[in-house]
């Protein structure tokens, strides 16, 4: 069962349709409602290694649905802790419940000072009504 | 010429709905400057009589396996291909259908490449298939990418005893996706796998053929075995014909298994269109090239087949797409279908086991020296005829018996070798006719 | 409909063969096979039923109309056929010395010919298997080309249109080089100061299909031509819609240096359910050193194969090429002679007959007249009704037609890509153009109609997304025990002795 379009006030939120959750020097990862609206039906996520490292900006992953692929992309540095094992059994789980259980990884933060540079649900929002 | 439906007033009626007072008109966006303002420099146009008669002149001016006993192999066989390959094959619903796009009007070849795909996995012992690739050398370029990606690393390795055409399409390929190409030279006919061993430390995959280029029988276990050790993809690449008698690449640890389809189902048709096929462990579905049929259900809960998996492939991914490849060879493929559903597993092992057996009596009724005499082989071998092999070739001809194939073209120092191929449909008095033939020319 | 496994009965059988009573040879012990591959076991005549059945639930060109964009689909003459499957032909082996091959060979020789003559350019190597391995060919040439040339290092970069087929992003990819993507402006034609801001020492060369996959001629192609060849980069055409220009404007005189020719579109190649095709490349005589091997050569009234070519890339695929193909595709031609350009013109005509009669219920993204193609916008009606250009596809089906290409070129939203063809009679297109209307006031009058469609094929609409999910790719004989063979290991297997 699809979701209903939500963007939640604790997040921060990257350009490019992904969200981050803080606690601590750890981050966990996911993309928007916007991004799982848009992809459609989510069939696969092909996930990063553990303890691999990622840098705001660039691509640790893909999700797919049928008839696109689209790279999930990092908003902050660090190094993948955990691949959420859920979604990658059943990707579905992201079009599901995108800031719950269909979150991607957790990346310890190599530099929690980036946080300042992402958005907050207010900016995001602003950001979908432009599109 | 009758292939157009237009009438004089059809056209001129439809020059009207679109506000064009001529043909011409209609190409008024091309400049003036690319226009060729001649006619085309072609011969005039056949009746359809003229055209059957121009192409049977040209077809009897070739010399085929029904004009002469022929005894050519090395990678193309004159198997028998049953009538019901040619009447499944000639229904329009098949032959004049594009790619399966829209899966509600193409139920019918996607079921049959689904059950191509089932039969390619168990003759090779495989997970996955694909709808088929072009033919025998393009798949191994293919299974080399999909190592490159797997692995990381930037070295293939190639047995000699692979097929020469197949070696040169891979290394025409490599530079291409940035590999390298190693050679693992034969020892007797056969790959030593220590030699292999060494070669494919740091490498992608390694690539060798089973029954081999010479016929004879690769220690393919080994082989494969050699391979992983050294964190190589193995590949085999394999007759479909043999595997009703010899063992599944996959029984035996390939991660791939390709090949030449031709020999199921295909005729010679003077070296294409032929298929090749490549299938895979489930764990490298996703970098799988080319067209891949999955089971689904439609709305009402009913089995159909739809083209799965398309995030694959170049018109989603594009510049990231694990191949090229759209229009395969799908309609050949399904002559493979057909005739090995034809044979079922029992007449496949006959066909092995007949092509071994006239294998086996015509080397000894041929009675020459065999080039490699340790390995046991399969449908085909190599003798030595004492001079050129070339020149036994066109001598021996001159009696209405092609030899085989003159194996100096590809190998150094085998100017005297020639390889020896026995289908199904050389009867034992074919090589009885060959052996005297022979006989007279080598002396 | 059940598999041809779940017809399979242990003991029953197609095919027998001949029995030359000769002794019993065995593969070393370690290498035979120990479990048998589960095929079919089936009779003939459940064998013949089973694939008739299958082609029941199959819809090719000569079931019906099959405007697929891009794929030109016309009738394929059957006397194609008939040549292809002259035992001279047919049961040619390829290794056949060249003396004992003439007819081949010298068929070969004259599509080269012809295909040159149709392309405007000087030589021909007909092995490509199909025009996206041309594409590739034709990139590895301009490779060797700058190799050759000492700029290997320097020409890197390889532009493709923003309408380009998926294709030629992954054979640029494919070949080594790094793609850059040129846009269109807004009349449809390639973005010409986009390409003089592109376009530089670093640029190979640009692949452009020309009427492009909107269905129009690049009114400015003479321009890209020039930017392309000042800056030393060469021309690629992707052949795909080589069917509206044959006879009208060739690519050579285009400005093209390399081109690909769809066999199994243009010249009427069967398109069998996704192949076989031929993607013959012509090229200009610059870059003929570097073509595959063999080349194909006439010596007085001898033909014979050349494998001495010490520049070539070598070789793309095995022996000469899909040689059955070509005996087709050169029938196809022989039978309209120079007329071919009479082929183009009509199905320039039945395209833009299609078009206007369209024009004014879909919408039209780029308003010119159309090359043997166009592409018309469903937004209008997914704006309106919410039905989309996928729910227009399906509900074709249930007027007897084969839908246009959907969702191509990326550029138009919702697109529907038509192209009818030459072979065509008029009132199909009429029938065609009742149902594409009927259809536009359908999703206003009964929206659920289109969602639901199709209602009269063998299956409904098909459930992509649980295919992708779980990929089931083969039989799974194990959840089927009862269809396995029974047969101990080992059992001896007692051929059928004639019938």
């Amino acid at each position: 069962m699809a979701a209903d379009e939500s963007y939640p006030d604790d997040l921060r939120y990257h350009p490019e349709h992904d969200w981050a959750r803080i606690d601590g020097d750890v981050a966990t990862l996911g993309i928007t409602w916007y991004a799982q609206d848009a992809l459609g039906e989510i069939v696969h996520f092909e996930p990063p290694e553990q303890g691999s490292s990622v840098a705001p900006g660039e691509s640790y992953g893909e999700v797919e649905s049928v008839k696109a692929v689209s790279e999930v992309v990092a908003p902050l540095s660090g190094e993948v802790v955990e691949v959420n094992s859920k979604v990658v059994e059943e990707p579905e789980t992201i079009n599901d419940d995108p800031y719950g259980d269909g979150w991607l990884v957790r990346v310890r933060l190599s530099d929690p000072a980036e946080v300042n540079d992402l958005l907050d649900v207010e900016a995001y929002r602003e950001l979908l009504a432009g599109q | 010429m009758s292939y157009l439906s237009l009438t004089d007033a059809d056209r001129d009626a439809m020059l009207g709905a679109v506000g064009v007072g001529s043909v011409d008109e209609l190409f008024r966006d091309v400049p003036e400057g690319v226009r060729l303002g001649r006619r085309l420099d072609l011969e005039p146009a056949l009746s359809e009589q003229e055209l059957v008669a121009h192409l049977t002149e040209l077809a009897e001016r070739n010399v085929d396996t029904g004009k002469e006993l022929s005894f050519l192999g090395a990678g193309i066989y004159d198997h028998y291909v049953p009538a019901v390959v040619d009447a499944v094959l000639l229904r329009g619903e098949f032959l004049t259908a594009y790619t399966p796009y829209q899966p509600e009007m193409s139920q019918g070849v996607l079921q049959a490449i689904f059950e191509y795909q089932t039969v390619i996995c168990e003759l090779t012992g495989m997970d996955v298939s694909n709808a088929s690739g072009y033919d025998g050398t393009t798949v191994a370029a293919d299974a080399c990418f999909v190592a490159k990606h797997v692995t990381s690393r930037r070295t293939v390795v190639l047995c000699e005893t692979l097929n020469p055409q197949v070696r040169q399409v891979v290394k025409t390929y490599a530079p291409g996706f940035g590999l390298e190409v190693v050679e693992v030279p034969h020892r007797d006919g056969v790959t030593d796998p220590d030699d292999l061993r060494s070669a494919a430390e740091d490498a992608a995959c390694v690539i060798f053929q089973q029954p081999n280029f010479f016929g004879c029988l690769e220690p393919a276990p080994d082989l494969a075995a050699a391979a992983n050790d050294a964190g190589a993809l193995p590949v085999a690449h394999v007759d479909p014909v043999s595997l009703g008698v010899l063992e599944a690449p996959g029984a035996y640890g390939c991660a791939l298994a390709i090949g030449e389809g031709q020999s199921a189902g295909n005729y010679q048709s003077y070296g294409g269109p032929h298929y090749g096929f490549i299938a895979a462990r489930s764990e490298f579905i996703r970098r799988m090239p080319g067209r891949i049929v999955g089971e689904t259900t439609d709305l009402g809960g009913e089995r159909g087949f739809v083209l799965t998996l398309q995030t694959r492939e170049q018109h989603i991914r594009r510049e990231k797409a694990t191949s090229n490849i759209t229009t395969n060879q799908t309609l050949l493929a399904l002559g493979g279908l057909v005739h090995l559903s034809w044979l079922g597993p029992q007449g496949l092992r006959e066909l092995g086991e007949t092509c071994m057996g006239l294998g086996e009596y015509a080397k000894e009724r041929l009675g020459l020296p065999l080039v490699f005499p340790e390995p046991a082989t399969f449908k085909e071998f190599a003798v030595r005829v004492g001079r050129s092999a070339k020149d036994v070739v066109r001598e021996t001809r001159a009696h209405g018996v092609h030899p085989g194939y003159a194996l100096g073209r590809d190998y150094a120092g085998l100017d005297d070798a020639l390889l020896v191929a026995v289908t199904e449909k050389r009867s034992p008095a074919d090589i009885d006719r060959l052996a005297e033939v022979l006989g007279q020319v080598v002396g | 409909m059940k598999l041809i496994f779940e017809k399979s009965r242990p003991g029953r059988r197609a095919g027998s063969l001949p029995n030359y009573d000769l002794p019993r040879a065995e593969a070393p012990e370690e290498l035979v096979r120990r479990k048998p591959p589960r095929l079919p076991e089936i009779s003939e005549p459940e064998l013949v039923r089973h694939f008739t059945a299958l082609a029941d639930r199959n819809f090719g060109v000569d079931t019906g109309f099959y405007p697929l964009g891009s794929c030109t689909m016309k009738h394929n003459p059957r006397v194609n056929e008939r040549v292809a499957n002259l035992p001279g032909f047919r049961d040619l082996h390829p290794y056949q010395e060249a003396e004992a091959a003439q007819g081949a060979l010298e068929l070969m020789w004259r599509l080269q010919e012809i295909l040159a003559e149709v392309c405007g350019l000087h030589a021909v190597s007909l092995q490509p298997a199909a025009g996206s391995q041309g594409e590739l060919t034709g990139l590895m040439l301009m490779r060797a080309y700058f190799a050759d040339r000492g700029e290997s290092d320097q020409r890197r970069v390889v532009i493709t249109a923003d309408t380009a087929h998926g294709t030629n992003p992954a054979s640029v990819a494919m070949a080594g080089f790094e793609l850059q993507k040129a846009e269109t402006d807004d009349r449809g034609n390639l973005d010409l100061d986009d390409l003089r801001a592109k376009v530089d020492g670093r640029t190979a060369g640009l692949m452009l299909t020309n009427p492009s996959t909107l269905g129009l001629f690049d009114e400015h192609i003479e321009e890209v031509s020039a930017i392309f060849h000042d800056a030393g980069a060469l021309l690629y055409y992707d052949g795909a819609n080589l069917n509206a220009v044959c006879g009208i404007s060739r690519p050579g005189d285009m400005g093209f240096d390399i081109v690909h020719i769809n066999l199994h579109k243009t010249f009427s190649q069967p398109h069998g359910g996704g192949g076989p095709g031929g993607g013959p490349i012509a090229v200009r005589d610059i870059l003929e050193p570097f073509l595959p091997v063999p080349a194909i050569v006439r010596e007085g009234e001898e033909f014979r194969l050349d494998h001495a070519r010490p520049k070539t890339i070598g070789k793309v695929r095995g022996f000469c090429g899909p040689f059955g193909v070509f005996v087709r595709s050169y029938a196809f031609i022989r039978s309209y002679g120079p007329e071919l350009k009479k082929m183009s013109e009509v199905a320039v005509l039945n395209a833009n007959y299609l078009l206007a009669r369209l024009r004014d219920v879909y919408e039209l993204p780029f308003d010119r007249l159309c090359m043997h193609e166009f592409v018309l916008s469903a937004r209008n009606l997914k704006r309106e009704h919410g039905v989309t250009a996928l729910d227009v596809a399906k509900r074709l089906m249930d007027h007897g037609f084969h839908p246009p290409t959907i969702y191509f070129p990326l550029i138009v939203p919702e697109a529907l890509m038509i192209e009818p063809t030459e072979t065509e009679a008029k009132e199909t297109l009429d029938d065609f153009v009742e149902a594409m209307r009927s259809i536009a006031a359908e999703a206003a009058s009964d929206p659920r109609a289109l969602k639901d469609a199709p209602h009269r094929r063998p299956v409904r609409r098909l459930d992509e997304v649980k295919a992708a999910k779980r990929a089931i790719v083969k039989y799974g004989f194990d959840e089927h025990p009862g269809s396995e063979p029974e047969r101990a290991e080992g059992e001896p297997l007692e051929a059928q002795q004639g019938a």
